[in-house]
């Protein structure tokens, strides 16, 4: 594979998890247990939409097929997805949503900070963008991790019980495809593993705040990074891809 | 047929036109989304740059810019998103941040912030100027903004957050 094939399969790694994190955000549209979160909610789905839009149009700048994000976005099959798995799992409670949020913006937070450093402009830009939008995200995130682990007997259990359920994906978004270590070294890419310690470091005193238990052992699953999903993705592009499948190369 | 004759100070008066559809007050150049004009062989090219990421308002912008510039004339014109450098609320003018305040909303204090540290800030409430406000929430009705009430004249208000 070379640097180009690398490079575009990155930035989808990176726009993918946006993209499909924001469709799992915007189901909450409307839904939300109260007004302000149904907001906030929202908000974190443009934010994410926002970033995939610009990583994916990227993508397709570098692959050099006149490919738009749009294109890339509703025009590939599930196996070309390269987002992480713990985005496309089903919403769940508000609890297990709130968690999804604070892992992911917690190690958002360590990517685009390092990817600020990056050698392509372009990537640097995005994530001076994307850095600004993802502190809010860790900020109130992070709150309503406390809040509701260190709350009532009932917001503690389903606290622990998302904790539980989420654990065995999170490995996954730390894995590196074998060909972005060209790109780390090139000083283009993150090494996602490399970022592994410091947010262990900051989401483990976090949870122990919230007197949440990180489950110590259990099956690690992983895959993302060669297109091997959970069979949730499936449904997601079957609904986010109708229309275009429907009506090939409709616009409006 | 590219007009040659206009200039890009020209150009820049006419897009004073242009608002940003959330704040109709004020213009995307006191909003500081206006980042450029090149005027080539090729046409003229206007460089805006979003506030948000995600911002929805970027689409209606660039419709707007396109059709006022052809109504004068102008084109071919093109419109290019640039991410860098990230907008900051430091680009917004006091004279920008007071037109704010007078449509009601309160602008961002502080040169930009590194945190989302609104909850801990004393934000003027923008209708009798009271500092005995309250954030609501962090979020608001557009990704700028987050909700305040004032205690005092008990007006729900928007603080347009620093960023």
């Amino acid at each position: 594979m070379n640097h180009k094939t690398a490079l575009f399969n990155y930035c989808l790694r990176l726009g993918d998890q946006a993209l499909i994190h924001s469709y799992r955000l915007s189901e909450w549209c409307s839904n939300a247990p109260i007004l302000e979160e149904d907001l906030a909610l929202t908000n974190f789905a443009l934010d994410n939409l926002g970033c995939a839009q610009a990583l994916l149009k990227y993508a397709g700048e570098v692959e050099g097929n006149n490919q738009t994000e749009d294109d890339l976005a509703y025009k590939r099959g599930e196996r070309r997805f390269l987002n992480a798995l713990i985005t496309e799992l089903p919403n769940g409670d508000f609890a297990f949503s709130t968690l999804r949020n604070f892992l992911l913006s917690a190690y958002e937070m360590e990517l685009y900070t390092a990817l600020l450093k990056s050698n392509d402009t372009t990537l640097a830009a995005i994530a001076a963008k994307t850095i600004k939008e993802v502190k809010y995200h860790y900020a109130h995130a992070s709150d309503w991790v406390l809040r509701l682990g260190d709350g009532t007997p009932e917001s503690h259990t389903r606290m622990q019980n998302a904790l539980n359920k989420i654990w065995p994906f999170v490995d996954d978004m730390f894995t590196m495809h074998p060909d972005f270590h060209t790109l780390v070294d090139l000083g283009i890419a993150v090494d996602s593993e490399s970022l592994k310690p410091i947010w262990e470091q900051k989401v483990n005193a976090l949870l122990a705040e919230a007197t949440l238990t990180i489950p110590t052992t259990g099956h690690k699953q992983h895959g993302s990074t060669q297109g091997i999903h959970t069979e949730y993705l499936g449904p997601i592009l079957c609904q986010m891809q109708y229309l275009q499948r429907a009506y090939p190369d409709a616009q409006w | 047929m590219v007009n040659t004759t206009i200039s890009k100070a020209e150009i820049t008066a006419l897009l004073q036109q242009i608002k940003d559809p959330e704040i109709p007050a004020l213009s995307i150049q006191e909003m500081g989304m206006l980042r450029d004009v090149v005027i080539n062989d090729e046409g003229v090219t206007v460089l805006i740059t979003p506030t948000y990421s995600g911002c929805p308002a970027m689409g209606i912008i660039a419709a707007d810019i396109k059709s006022l510039l052809e109504s004068n004339h102008i084109s071919p014109v093109t419109v290019s998103l640039i991410y860098s450098p990230a907008w900051t609320t430091d680009w917004m003018s006091p004279e920008a941040k007071e037109k704010m305040r007078i449509y009601g909303i309160a602008p961002p204090l502080h040169s930009s912030c590194s945190l989302p540290i609104d909850a801990l800030n004393t934000i003027p409430c923008p209708q009798c100027l009271s500092t005995n406000t309250m954030m609501l929430s962090r979020f608001g009705s557009t990704a700028c903004k987050c909700l305040y009430k004032c205690n005092d004249c008990k007006e729900p208000f928007e603080h347009f957050k620093c960023h």
